[in-house]
């Protein structure tokens, strides 16, 4: 990858993880733990990977995208608005009434959101019925989708892997966000998927794990995903509450937003990493 | 009198996908492995291509189809109403009501006329979840003529459609010059004393009540009531002004369906009598299935009861 992309979608995802810490203390409420475990997926997808045009929305032939960990919707909200679909100065409004920035994603009132989501297991499902619409229409576009590791221990995730490969569904990418901590605990205290590669390929899926900050290795997967005839699961291994350093690898910060003070803290931090940058 | 022919309303629903396969190729249909049973076989021999089968998923199947239809493409599943309305219940209203997406559920063997698999498959619940579900559409056609019909509006309708079919072989009842529009209820026999609201195949049974009440001096109006939401108000609250007594039947249980919805809009409108004929507060068991219905109390002779019971209210 061109340094000076790599660069640039380094900041975009600094900004988009500002926009979470904002958006979540503003609100306070809201899940930020597992929105900035994935902001350098999000970030890879919006700004080179996927066929999108903020001003044409509805695009029919546009590629999809699914957030089913809808709790993460922080994250998507701040990656659109850096993208252009609405202000950035919307993203304070996250979670109040009046607000189009719903708790979970509402697609029929937010730009750029292409299904609402937030009870698990039923996002990726969609993204299924999307990649089967495409194919059988004729319309080839592509579907991304972004599930948890706590949100695969849903019983419908397995419903909807068995169906995409039989089908095969090649259109379709998930990513699975691995960052090993859910409400309750820790993946492992709590009622472990693992191992997650195994059961995707006992699906038969291809499945490519990677460090999911990692530019280049998302780069390589999604490049690598359009070259096999199955769908395609990134296990993405993250660190949750990535960039907050008192976030990072905490389960109490799995939804839970930060008081002033922290927020102080958080600001400054990434702040500081943005800054770093010029 | 004539030989009626009889014909379960799930074959209506599976012939009209046929039918509309070949006016048009931009809709796709799903089954969750009943395809023999709900009908939806009869498409996939037709447009094999155009059919997929989930297998027994129906929780993904539902959630499968509010993807599709979020891409802005037509989308029938079915399964049985159990699993279609109950076990699919959130995926329902989650991944289709809340987006209010052009899903529509073809929902066969329906209630409790079922018969020999019992009481796990005999739905007397699905009116209930669907149609508190905002935005919900809820059809239960009488007949096959009215079946057919109510499949073809389903896909003018905007926004999810639940449709209610039976396995029971019923009576035909209307002819083609039967008009069926979403949202109305048809007064079907006139009459000033009572007037029974009836649904599904009880509609058949409230004509049947309809001559014994009539033999006994009783004139009783008789409302066929398909879509049990958007509930047609004009016509209940023109029945309590003019009857001043109601009887709801249903083939469901007495908790959340027609009865349910009959008596919101008289409770806050007109509140008169309403007596709800239905199943009441109980699970199926085997058996064949009119001798459930008899057992059941879902017959004619039960409304007539049930008709003079609210008359008796009426003039306390």
């Amino acid at each position: 990858m061109d340094a000076n992309f790599k660069k640039q979608l380094e900041q975009i995802a600094c900004k988009v993880r500002i926009g979470i810490i904002e958006s979540v203390h503003a609100a306070k409420a809201g899940h930020p733990g597992g929105s900035l475990s994935i902001a350098e997926i999000l970030t890879y997808l919006y700004f080179k990977e996927m066929n999108v045009d903020p001003e044409n929305p509805k695009d029919p032939k546009r590629d999809r995208f699914v957030l089913s960990k809808g709790h993460a919707a922080p994250a998507l909200y701040a990656t659109l608005a850096e993208r252009g679909y609405f202000s950035p100065d919307e993203l304070l409004t996250l979670r109040q009434i009046g607000s189009r920035l719903q708790g979970h994603p509402d697609m029929k009132n937010i730009p750029g959101v292409d299904m609402s989501t937030g009870s698990l297991g039923q996002g990726i499902s969609t993204a299924v019925g999307m990649a089967l619409s495409s194919k059988h229409f004729g319309d080839n576009y592509n579907v991304y989708t972004i599930l948890g590791d706590g949100e695969i221990e849903e019983g419908q995730v397995w419903e909807a892997a068995m169906f995409a490969s039989n089908k095969k569904l090649s259109n379709l990418t998930a990513f699975i966000d691995l960052n090993n901590l859910q409400i309750d605990g820790t993946i492992d205290e709590v009622n472990s998927a693992k191992p997650v590669d195994k059961k995707f390929e006992a699906f038969g899926w291809h499945v490519i794990t990677i460090d999911g900050h990692d530019y280049d290795a998302i780069e390589s997967a999604l490049a690598e995903a359009k070259t096999v005839d199955k769908p395609v699961a990134i296990i993405a291994e993250t660190v949750k509450g990535k960039g907050v350093s008192y976030m990072e690898n905490a389960v109490n910060w799995h939804g839970a937003a930060p008081n002033d003070e922290l927020f102080e803290v958080a600001m400054t931090e990434l702040n500081a990493a943005l800054a770093a940058f010029n | 009198m004539s030989e009626v022919k009889t014909v379960a309303t799930r074959v209506g629903f599976g012939e009209t996908l046929v039918e509309m396969g070949a006016e048009r190729d931009d809709f796709i249909v799903m089954d969750a492995d009943l395809a023999a049973a709900t009908q939806t076989g009869k498409f996939k021999k037709a447009y094999p291509e155009r059919f997929y089968d989930c297998g027994i998923a129906e929780q993904n199947m539902v959630s499968i189809a509010a993807g599709i239809a979020a891409t802005g493409k037509k989308v029938i599943v079915s399964s049985f109403a159990m699993f279609a309305a109950g076990r699919a219940f959130e995926q329902v209203r989650n991944s289709v009501g809340y987006p209010h997406l052009n899903v529509i559920i073809g929902a066969t063997h329906a209630g409790i006329s079922v018969g020999e698999d019992g009481a796990t498959h005999q739905c007397n619940e699905d009116i209930a979840l669907m149609r508190t579900i905002p935005g919900m559409t809820v059809i239960n056609p009488a007949d096959d003529t009215e079946a057919r019909m109510a499949v073809r509006a389903a896909f003018e309708c905007d926004g999810p459609v639940y449709m209610r079919f039976g396995r029971l072989a019923v009576p035909v009842v209307f002819d083609e010059t039967y008009k069926f529009e979403i949202g109305k209820g048809v007064e079907l026999r006139e009459g000033s004393d009572v007037t029974i609201i009836a649904t599904g195949l009880m509609v058949k049974e409230a004509l049947e009540a309809y001559d014994l009440l009539k033999a006994e001096g009783i004139n009783a109006r008789i409302v066929n009531m398909a879509t049990i939401k958007p509930i047609d108000r004009d016509i209940i609250i023109k029945a309590a002004k003019e009857t001043g007594a109601i009887v709801t039947a249903e083939e469901h249980s007495v908790i959340g369906g027609l009865g349910s919805a009959v008596s919101e809009v008289v409770c806050e409108t007109v509140p008169v009598p309403v007596v709800k004929l239905g199943v009441y507060d109980q699970f199926g068991h085997s058996g064949p299935a009119a001798k459930l219905l008899d057992e059941f109390g879902l017959r004619a002779v039960n409304i007539v009861e049930k008709a003079k019971a609210a008359i008796a209210l009426k003039n306390a």
